[in-house]
């Protein structure tokens, strides 16, 4: 399935919880943000990408299938 | 040719013979039209029969064909963004439960004039479109937003609407609102959140205000330049909308031209119009031109020799990587640096920024640091390869295009006055950044 990770970016505070559960997809900008590919998850780390939505302590990363309007 | 029959038997003036100007050719004299003024110049609202009869399924068609009307005739939105008005219309028409449209007035870009011109002159052909666009869409609510430190436009506009009421011919009253001055409370999603009783920021979407905004409704907010056209479209037909512009970019718009020009002010063009045509028709250049700003602060530098045969249209500016905006050209002269004129126009960005996301609270500050030093300070030799850096951190990363519009108009300038830029950044400061700033920043900040 091509399910995409999105950032809030004004609910995300730069916890940086993200990117520790989620290295190979989730890289962090100079200032602590998430920088995430506007690509498909791959399919072996969607269940990783899951829990590292759950764990945002903001609830800003969200799994979905929309892309961005 | 549709004609659209109204309550009120009165005959419409004879459909304008003359192409140009069509929005301003009302504007004698300095004072707003009033509405015995404007019905006289446009004739009356043209809302069909229908819309009165209170025969729903007869009201729903009309509107139906209204919006083919709009649909046919290519009408895209003024703004900036150019979204198809008629689909916007359709999908919000199409949404759940009774709509409410939004016109916004509230010109946050610092170089555009056109929808205060529009609204100071000609407020009854705005509230026209108003009206039928809240008709296409079965609205029960309608809102005119402006600035609201502008006490005595939003008291004009209030007027007029009052005006409007009296006479009965509005079937949704025109509710005129004043948001707060800055830059981003002009864009969409911060106005449906003032609106809904928030803060006037900028909201992650989805939803889309097409689909949930003003009071969870669906909501179409359009520039007030695009409801005027849907006005003039309303009375005299798609065919005729057509007569002016290019097959893929019809009609005509409005643009502010502004910098180093003999008669700065708003015109109003036909789309594909070149843009050398157009800075002769406000009296050419006042200096020897070196570029041309174009879509506004958040718009694309172009070398003069480039932007002089591009076409203003959508299609005609993003073939040079640049963007129609709001319609702003701004011309900078041989004499003063663009690299300056960037920096200041960045910072102050920087300084509008709503806070919310962080790529842009902290992205666009280094931003604007990078390129003072390479404007004002240079001679380090690594300042074009920092702002080249910076530009992806930030590009695509906020919730609004705020930041993105800092970074067009950052990366526009490296490519523009790259030759500058190489200076700059081995030599130090050339001489033109000690000319008076060209483009205006509220609450200036001076660097020298």
């Amino acid at each position: 399935m091509s399910e995409r990770l999105r950032v809030n970016p004004i609910t995300c505070t730069a916890h940086g919880m993200c990117a520790e559960l989620l290295p190979e997809f989730i890289t962090l900008d100079p200032w602590g943000y998430p920088i995430v590919p506007d690509e498909p998850v791959p399919d072996e780390l969607i269940g990783l990408a899951r829990k590292a939505a759950a764990a945002c302590p903001t609830l800003a990363l969200v799994v979905g299938k929309r892309r961005r309007p | 040719m549709t004609v659209v029959a109204t309550t009120r038997r009165q005959a419409y003036p004879a459909r304008p013979v003359r192409r140009l100007p069509r929005l301003l050719a009302g504007l004698a004299g300095g004072r707003p039209a009033g509405l015995n003024q404007h019905e006289h110049s446009y004739g009356p609202l043209p809302l069909p029969e229908a819309a009165w009869s209170g025969v729903e399924g007869a009201a729903r068609r009309a509107a139906t064909r209204l919006i083919d009307v709009v649909e046919r005739s290519g009408l895209t939105g003024r703004g900036g963004a150019g979204f198809p008005a008629g689909r916007k219309l359709r999908s919000v028409a199409a949404g759940p439960g009774p709509a409410v449209v939004v016109a916004n007035g509230s010109e946050g870009e610092p170089a555009s004039r056109k929808d205060r011109l529009l609204l100071s002159r000609a407020p009854h052909l705005v509230m026209d479109g108003i009206s039928l666009a809240a008709f296409a869409v079965g609205a029960t609510e309608a809102y005119l937003v402006v600035h609201g430190d502008d006490a005595r436009l939003v008291a004009s506009l209030e007027a007029a609407a009052q005006a409007r009421e009296v006479a009965g011919i509005d079937q949704v009253p025109i509710q005129v609102v004043g948001i707060e001055g800055r830059y981003v409370a002009s864009e969409q999603t911060a106005i449906v959140q003032h609106l809904n009783g928030g803060p006037g920021l900028p909201t992650f979407a989805p939803p889309r205000t097409h689909d949930r905004g003003v009071a969870g409704r669906p909501t179409a907010v359009s520039n007030v330049e695009t409801l005027a056209h849907l006005a003039m479209i309303a009375r005299y037909g798609h065919t005729w909308f057509r007569e002016a512009g290019t097959p893929s970019a019809p009609g005509t718009t409005l643009v502010t031209v502004s910098g180093a020009i003999a008669r700065p002010g708003v015109y109003e063009i036909e789309l594909g119009t070149p843009i050398g045509e157009v800075l002769m028709q406000a009296g050419g250049p006042a200096e020897r031109p070196q570029a041309v700003l174009v879509g506004g602060y958040f718009g694309t530098w172009l070398p003069a020799e480039v932007a002089w045969p591009v076409s203003m249209s959508h299609p005609g500016l993003r073939s040079v990587g640049g963007a129609m905006g709001a319609g702003i050209l701004v011309v900078l002269p041989e004499s003063s640096c663009g690299l300056a004129e960037t920096a200041r126009v960045v910072r102050y960005l920087a300084n509008e920024s709503a806070g919310q996301c962080g790529p842009c609270i902290f992205g666009l500050p280094a931003l604007a640091d990078a390129l003072a030093d390479l404007a004002y300070y240079g001679g380090r030799g690594d300042a074009v390869d920092r702002i080249a850096g910076l530009i992806p951190l930030i590009e695509g990363r906020g919730a609004c295009r705020h930041p993105d519009g800092a970074t067009q108009l950052a990366a526009s300038a490296l490519a523009a006055f790259s030759h500058d830029a190489r200076w700059h950044d081995a030599e130090g400061p050339c001489y033109g950044v000690r000319q008076p700033p060209l483009m205006p920043v509220p609450g200036d900040v001076e660097y020298w």
